[in-house]
């Protein structure tokens, strides 16, 4: 092979240039993906398994309100015994009861803004103007 | 070579004819009913009721098909006693986060009070009784059966339940163009210009507020109802009996009772919007 002290360095930076984005990341703590809190009140059942949930929380909850305002299918949901409210307030927000370390977690990270809590109360929210007597 | 491009002449101009005079022949063979039926525009789920309807002419009392709630107030129960009315809008503002706002163009309302003239212009008010001078009467959205709000959305934010003939709202769909506002007559419909929830003194938990840009009105308690409770109104005065709920449809219901037995009138019934509520005064 001709040149091979120049060619084998360069190819070795070339690769450490390309795979650049990957170590990079593989080092830094820039973009760590965010580890979401679990229920505080220790719950560990939800409607669906984790993963489904993690996958398909914005599918559901699209379904549940289109049950519950379009069709009037406001049954509550019962699954393994535990009865569910159909409702982003009236199910989820009751064991995830801090949207800003549960939702916003991994939202900011994926870079979405969800629109529910321009109308849907937070428990925070709630609690700030709670009935007081 | 000769005789197969004066055939396919031929066959091409005979085909060109049939092509065009297809349309022509399907129209006029076609029986006039079935041709007629396909121009309504609607989905068939969706058109089957309002097809009951439109098919009866005046004076005709339809075969009513599933549940229709309605409301019976019996404002003599109410007269003399603003305090109730009050009383009554302030249950309902709290139990669905309705924002206390001033000024008319702003205010949003589900249950409010009125004059005689204004809840029932349709009725006369010359020389009217001192009772009709002095009180207020109680208004909400009359739930039509032909909501004139429901034709008029673009997105069918808004729209007739089928289960419970109940005109809802769907917040999510709502696009704030405030076309509902014009069409609905008895303006039962209030548009949220601002961000709503400063206005909110305390909130109710189990319901959401709305956001700036949506239209809301007064849902008959749907979400009370499916849980097996009374519309918040009716619980309020239930001591009394002012308001009486149920299903208009339903033969036997306490509601049907009492529209047998009493004279009720209801909001602006010549524009045939078929008000779901109704009033004995």
């Amino acid at each position: 092979m001709y040149n091979k002290r120049t060619i084998i360095p360069g190819l070795a930076i070339f690769v450490l240039f390309v795979t650049f984005p990957l170590w990079f990341n593989a080092f830094s703590t820039a973009s760590t993906v965010p580890k979401t809190e679990l229920p505080p009140g220790g719950e560990k059942q939800c409607v669906a398994s984790a993963s489904e949930m993690r996958a398909s929380h914005m599918a559901l909850l699209n379904e549940w309100r289109d049950e519950v305002l379009r069709d009037g299918g406001r049954i509550a949901v019962t699954v393994n015994g535990k009865e569910y409210r159909k409702g982003l307030q009236m199910a989820c927000m009751q064991c995830h009861t801090n949207k800003e370390k549960f939702c916003d977690s991994c939202h900011e990270y994926v870079s979405v803004t969800p629109y529910c809590w321009d109308c849907h109360l937070t428990p925070t929210a709630a609690a700030e103007k709670k009935e007081t007597h | 070579m000769d005789k197969q491009r004066r055939k396919f002449l031929k066959i091409a101009g005979a085909a060109a004819l049939a092509g065009i005079s297809a349309p022509v022949v399907v129209k006029l063979t076609s029986s006039p009913a079935l041709a007629s039926s396909t121009g309504h525009g609607e989905t068939p789920a969706h058109a089957a009721p309002a097809d009951a309807h439109a098919a009866t002419g005046h004076g005709v009392e339809e075969a009513p098909t599933g549940v229709r709630l309605g409301m019976l107030i019996d404002m003599r129960k109410l007269y003399g006693h603003p305090e109730l009315l009050e009383k009554l809008a302030a249950v309902c503002h709290k139990v669905h986060n309705v924002p206390e706002i001033d000024g008319a163009k702003s205010e949003i309302k589900w249950l409010w009070d009125v004059p005689f003239e204004n809840a029932f212009p349709e009725h006369s008010a010359y020389h009217a009784s001192a009772i009709t001078k002095e009180n207020n009467y109680l208004v909400l959205c009359n739930q039509c059966d032909e909501p004139p709000c429901v034709r008029v959305c673009p997105t069918k934010a808004t729209f007739k339940m089928p289960t419970t003939g109940v005109v809802a709202m769907d917040y999510h769909r709502c696009i704030g163009c405030r076309f509902c506002m014009m069409g609905c007559p008895y303006g039962a419909r209030s548009f949220n210009w601002m961000d709503p929830r400063p206005y909110i003194k305390e909130y109710n938990a189990d319901f959401p507020t709305r956001m700036r840009g949506v239209v809301e009105k007064c849902n008959f308690c749907s979400e009370r109802l499916a849980l097996g409770l009374e519309p918040a109104c009716v619980e309020a005065v239930k001591d009394i009996g002012a308001i009486v709920f149920g299903d208009l449809n339903d033969p036997n219901s306490e509601i049907r009772r009492r529209l047998d037995q009493d004279h009720t009138i209801q909001r602006k019934p010549s524009l045939g919007t078929k008000p779901s509520v109704f009033y004995i005064v």
